[in-house]
């Protein structure tokens, strides 16, 4: 002490002359009172936190959709060189809010790509209308051709790959199948632009070249049509 | 120079009053006794008068000019907000399908209402505008530096919250406009990396613009933010009230020879 240094404390209470102090006692009663209240009100709060934040975001993280198919129309109603707008419910019982519009035509031999992956190659094409940039809704301009988004520029071509503006990506597109003569449409997919299909679809903006379809890897709310 | 006054005689004297016979109290002081009775009541239970002083009394440097304004403005917008939204929100019905209809008749039908939502909607304006006025002024100034950095760094939280109000508050009227301005801003959200993909899903609800995303964003717009705002400002008054404000750069310190003649 006299140099200014402290001699180490023994860890045993026993040797520190606490009153009260047990053989081989090393927590003090003082300490050990105060982790029990820390650690209850520790217990207190995770009990009404933790259910909150997992019922906040639990249901809008992992809740997956079953796929729905929607019947469009028979199949003499689309032909294969311009499309033909049908409107979609995506989210039932929320009017307007829940639609979207989707493009419709039958597959091309000379204009579209080999299906990929290889199995897909549905008899009709169904292009989305959320452009690829940002999320604004496009339209199909048969006299140029093209699907052109109001909001920022966007243009795509025939097929929904782009010709200019900012979009990252392709449009995407939906499943379809033809049941009793009838066309259906199912799910959402992403395409990049080689047109490989993604089936967890991603958002607009959200590139699929390169290193892009690892940094927006797919999520457990899209429908799972495999 | 001024010379003692004579005494007066006695008999000059003002005579002291015999007891029991005092003034009569007029109304108006016994209203003031009342009031100062009812606070050194609270006072003696709380002592809340040392922290109001200690809140009211602060020492201002020289050069305190206009520009120290900026923060009341920002947080007399921002009490303008909080009023008029609490009142807002008695007549609007955050579902998806009355939502537009009831900010319609709030605007068209209730008496006042254009007014009110209009001081809500230029209002939230006007106060990211003052917000980024008050930053530019800290900035300007130097008055981020030791020992106000903490203080920096709650405004900056401060002026993201505010950020985010702007951006689920224009959901809320429900119309062409805010619905696909939202699109857009989750979708920008989303371009983050790996996280942002999730982060869209939380703000929506879901994969896709649904049922709940509205009352979602109702519910940050009213109640998470607000309180985090409120927490947020307590902290950042704490702070000012703590370490006073800064003299304006273009004022030069005075010399440390000691004190000054004037001021002893």
């Amino acid at each position: 002490m006299a140099d200014g240094r402290r001699e180490p404390k023994s860890k045993y209470t026993l040797d520190r002359g606490m009153p009260g102090a047990f053989e081989g006692e090393t927590v003090t009663r003082r300490r050990f009172m105060t982790a029990t209240v820390h650690g209850a009100g520790a217990i207190a709060v995770s009990a009404f936190a933790l259910p909150a934040l997992g019922f906040a975001a639990g249901s809008a993280l992992f809740d997956r959709p079953p796929v729905e198919w929607q019947g469009i129309g028979p199949t003499e109603d689309f032909p294969d060189d311009t499309y033909i707008p049908r409107v979609l419910t995506e989210t039932a019982g929320i009017g307007q809010v829940g639609k979207t519009t989707v493009y419709v035509r039958a597959r091309n031999q000379e204009l579209d790509p080999p299906p990929n992956p290889p199995g897909y190659d549905e008899q009709y094409i169904a292009v989305s209308t959320r452009c690829m940039h940002l999320g604004c809704p496009v339209r199909y301009v048969d006299a140029a051709k093209r699907f052109i988004c109001p909001c920022h520029g966007g243009v795509y071509d025939f097929n929904g790959k782009v010709d200019g503006g900012p979009p990252v990506r392709p449009l995407d597109r939906f499943y379809t199948r033809v049941r009793d003569g009838q066309v259906e449409v199912g799910a959402r997919y992403s395409v990049n632009s080689e047109f490989r299909r993604f089936p967890s679809y991603r958002d607009p903006a959200q590139d699929l070249d390169g290193i892009g379809q690892y940094l927006y890897p797919g999520r457990f709310s899209t429908p799972k049509m495999d | 120079m001024k010379l003692p006054l004579p005494p007066l005689p006695t008999a000059l004297r003002p005579k002291p009053k015999r007891p029991g016979e005092g003034e009569r109290v007029k109304p108006l002081d016994q209203v003031k006794e009342a009031g100062i009775a009812t606070v050194d009541w609270v006072d003696e239970r709380t002592s809340l008068s040392g922290p109001a002083r200690w809140v009211m009394f602060r020492k201002v440097p020289k050069g305190t000019n206009w520009f120290y304004t900026l923060g009341s403005a920002t947080l007399f917008a921002f009490l303008s907000q909080a009023v008029t939204g609490v009142f807002l929100a008695m007549y609007y019905d955050p579902s998806v399908t009355n939502a537009y209809e009831s900010a319609r008749h709030i605007t068209n039908d209730v008496f006042l209402g254009e007014f009110v939502r209009g001081m809500h909607k230029w209002g939230s304006t006007l106060m990211v505008i003052l917000v980024c006025l008050h930053m530019a002024r800290t900035f300007f100034f130097g008055a981020y530096k030791y020992p106000r950095e903490l203080n920096w760094v709650i405004g900056v939280v401060l002026l993201i919250l505010t950020f985010v109000m702007s951006f689920t508050g224009y959901l809320l009227p429900f119309d062409q406009r805010s619905y696909w301005a939202t699109i857009v801003g989750v979708n920008i959200n989303g371009t983050g990396p790996i996280a942002g993909p999730f982060l869209s899903d939380f703000l929506r609800g879901g994969a896709e613009f649904g049922a709940t995303t509205l009352s979602r964003f109702y519910a940050i717009h009213m109640l998470l933010l607000p309180g985090a705002i409120i927490a947020l400002i307590g902290a950042h008054l704490y702070l000012v009230t703590k370490l006073g404000t800064t003299a304006p750069p273009w004022l030069r310190a005075e010399s440390g020879d000691g004190i000054r003649e004037e001021s002893i």
